[in-house]
């Protein structure tokens, strides 16, 4: 058992053509992701890397032969919303949308088509999910060396608003031994398909994990949405979480975005200062330094 | 994007929301002349972008048309937290019964619109949503289905009313909610929605924000109201570097950087990446007694141009002599053309990168190419056995054992 991805876990990258999602195709194809088909509206009858377009997914169902696990979305904002839907329509039940600059409203749409069908979205404005040594889905980790060298199999599970800081805080857990489950970049946008709260579960029945780490950022109530989680379902695992951008609560900083769309405080509710005292107090340590979180973890879980 | 009074009047205006005589006026004889078409008592209010114009003075009384020109023509010199007006809002002094408060707003956490409606209104709705909770109603929308029009009466009724009222309220906050979908608001506030003497319903302060993302899909909309596109909308004028910054990654469609100094007053540049990246290395300045210059984040592989335009901004600021230069593992950004942009800048302005970039922490992708030309330079670095925090401190020293 694992999160979301395992070894024949099949998908497709939309988009497929586009500059970026051919370097992403090529990483996940290097890493041993099972990657069935690329869509790109007329340009059917290509190739990436091997793997066959086509101009629909219904094509890409059909060539496959069966129902395709998951999708990848790198396609333009404006598009986004018309590719996840077709990707619901047709049955596919993870979608990680890599997209930013999606409107909000196209965001809450998709989200909300994927709740009533029954699938999940990764993101938007994501870097996707890796499951050390099983398969990667979307471009975490970049390269499938870079990749390996940062994400060691092991017991943590990591869900980050951050890509970047996925693939910083992963690298830091591998170096100290303790390995990576599984990392989800979970997106940096307002509205996003998956928190943390709607990922957690998935965590706790994997026995492979025995710690979670969080990277999370002021803006928007994920963190509040997860001490209530944590309140209401008894979890076995222990959360060491990791605040960025505390110098946001700077008055001067007030309304002010900076790194993610969704990171600008609007409420006495968003800041970093609020959500530590929130977190602190569920039980939940904050390290004050990123470099603190393999020892914080390690002594959470009695290493 | 953030609108002026007047076009969020003139937006609930559209949508169909009962609003009452009003007049935009650029000049103090077309505030005299709107005041004459009013009649009565006016209110002549200042056109800013920024809060606090009632404190500055950019909001007065008017009994005649001659007082409100003569109050226009002193609003319209008056500048309101650096911000010179673009013009003045004549409305009328309304005889108000009581006043309410509607809005529709994004609930993150619900990932839906929510309708808010209170009968407490013209005041401070989350201090009434604390000490009153029974006077707030409020509802979630789909996202995906119709709006029904039960939706808004539910939100009204909520907050306890009845009567004719319910259905005028209701009428408002329904308008307000397709308004809120069909032009992407992250917020649709009225407040005060006003009930007059005579019982008919009017927003008489409305308060809009356009998502910036979703702009280019409304630009027809927002051109017919009046809405120049081109005009700068942000909470303060952006600074020389904040402008030179924006020019250079313009200039080039490779990688990202960005810039801000706003409310940044330090001696240590910063030439950093990539989202969180940057929020996690500030603070890490900053808990170390660092006192940052800027903010900056890089990102998407930038080219040579793109890093050395960066660095050359910072380190032109005034008072900074070092930047540190760092990243969290990069995977797409390539390290050995950031080193070079760098150094680059360093060079250009005649100084030397080994004493200028105080530090340089960014591992991954073509760390070792790029270590070798930082090696050449004499350039202090590191791989990512040297945390972020580390790194940080290894720079705050330097600048800091610099000023001693």
């Amino acid at each position: 058992m694992s999160v979301l991805l395992h070894p024949d876990f099949t998908f497709i990258v939309q988009g497929i053509t586009g500059r970026e999602a051919v370097n992403l195709t090529r990483e996940c194809l290097d890493y041993g992701s099972k990657i069935v088909a690329g869509v790109t509206p007329g340009r059917k009858g290509r190739e990436v890397h091997g793997v066959p377009v086509f101009d629909t997914v219904e094509q890409a169902v059909a060539h496959h032969g069966g129902p395709i696990d998951g999708a990848v979305a790198t396609v333009p904002p404006a598009f986004t919303k018309d590719a996840v839907i077709e990707a619901i329509e047709n049955e596919i039940k993870l979608i990680v949308v890599v997209t930013e600059r999606i409107p909000r409203r196209d965001v809450a749409q998709m989200v909300e088509l994927a709740n009533e069908r029954g699938a999940r979205i990764i993101g938007p404005n994501c870097l996707g999910l890796i499951t050390p040594g099983v398969a990667k889905m979307g471009g975490i980790g970049g390269p499938a060396k870079d990749a390996a060298k940062a994400y060691k199999p092991g017991v943590v599970g990591v869900m980050s608003r951050s890509g970047g800081m996925t693939t910083e805080i992963s690298s830091s857990l591998t170096a100290a031994g303790l390995g990576v489950s599984t990392a989800i970049s979970i997106g940096g946008d307002a509205i996003i398909g998956s928190t943390y709260a709607e990922l957690i579960g998935l965590f706790e029945a994997d026995p492979q994990t025995e710690a979670i780490v969080i990277y999370t950022e002021p803006g928007g109530r994920m963190e509040a949405e997860l001490v209530d989680w944590r309140a209401a379902n008894n979890p076995r695992l222990p959360i060491v979480a990791f605040m960025a951008g505390k110098f946001m609560d700077d008055e001067e900083m007030q309304g002010m975005s900076f790194g993610h769309a969704g990171t600008i405080v609007e409420g006495a509710e968003d800041s970093a200062a609020q959500k530590i005292t929130r977190l602190e107090a569920a039980g939940i340590p904050v390290v004050e330094r990123i470099d603190q979180i393999p020892a914080r973890v390690k002594e959470a879980i009695g290493r | 994007m953030r609108f002026y009074e007047f076009e969020s009047r003139r937006i609930v205006e559209r949508a169909g929301i009962p609003v009452t005589k009003y007049g935009f006026c650029k000049t103090a004889d077309e505030a005299r002349r709107s005041a004459t078409e009013i009649g009565g008592p006016t209110v002549i209010k200042s056109q800013v972008l920024t809060g606090g114009r009632m404190k500055a003075g950019g909001v007065k009384f008017a009994d005649t048309p001659d007082q409100a020109a003569e109050y226009a023509d002193e609003i319209l010199q008056l500048e309101i937290a650096g911000h010179l007006p673009v013009g003045v809002l004549v409305d009328p002094k309304a005889e108000v019964e009581q006043e309410y408060y509607a809005a529709v707003l994004w609930d993150g956490r619900a990932k839906r619109p929510m309708l808010l409606f209170s009968d407490m209104g013209g005041i401070d709705i989350e201090a009434v949503a604390e000490e009153h909770p029974d006077h707030v109603g409020r509802a979630h929308i789909s996202n995906l289905h119709p709006i029904f029009d039960f939706e808004a009466k539910q939100a009204v009724a909520r907050c306890g009313m009845t009567g004719s009222e319910l259905g005028r309220a209701s009428r408002i906050l329904a308008a307000l909610a397709h308004l809120q979908r069909d032009y992407d608001m992250t917020l649709a506030e009225i407040n005060p929605v006003a009930r007059l003497t005579d019982g008919s319903f009017v927003a008489l302060d409305a308060h809009m924000e356009m998502e910036d993302e979703a702009v280019g899909r409304h630009r027809k909309f927002l051109e017919s109201i009046g809405v120049d596109l081109a005009e700068p909308r942000e909470m303060y004028q952006p600074s020389e570097f904040e402008r030179n910054v924006k020019a250079i990654d313009a200039a080039d469609h490779r990688g990202v950087i960005q810039g801000k100094d706003h409310g940044f007053h330090g001696n240590l540049g910063l030439v950093i990446g990539a989202g969180g990246g940057s929020l996690t290395l500030t603070d890490a300045v900053r808990s170390q007694g660092g006192k940052p210059a800027n903010y900056a984040e890089i990102g998407g592989n930038p080219s040579v141009a793109k890093s050395c335009g960066l660095a050359k901004q910072v380190l032109q600021k005034e008072g900074v002599d070092k930047i540190a230069v760092m990243m969290s593992i990069v995977s797409n950004t390539r390290v050995d053309i950031v080193a070079r942009g760098v150094i680059k800048a360093c060079l250009e302005l005649g100084k030397d990168p080994g004493e200028t970039i105080a530090i340089f922490r960014i591992p991954g992708a073509w760390e070792d190419e790029g270590y070798k030309i930082l090696d050449h330079y004499g350039v202090e670095y590191c791989d990512r056995s040297v945390s972020m925090w580390e790194a940080a401190g290894r720079a705050v020293a330097k600048v800091q054992g610099g000023a001693a």
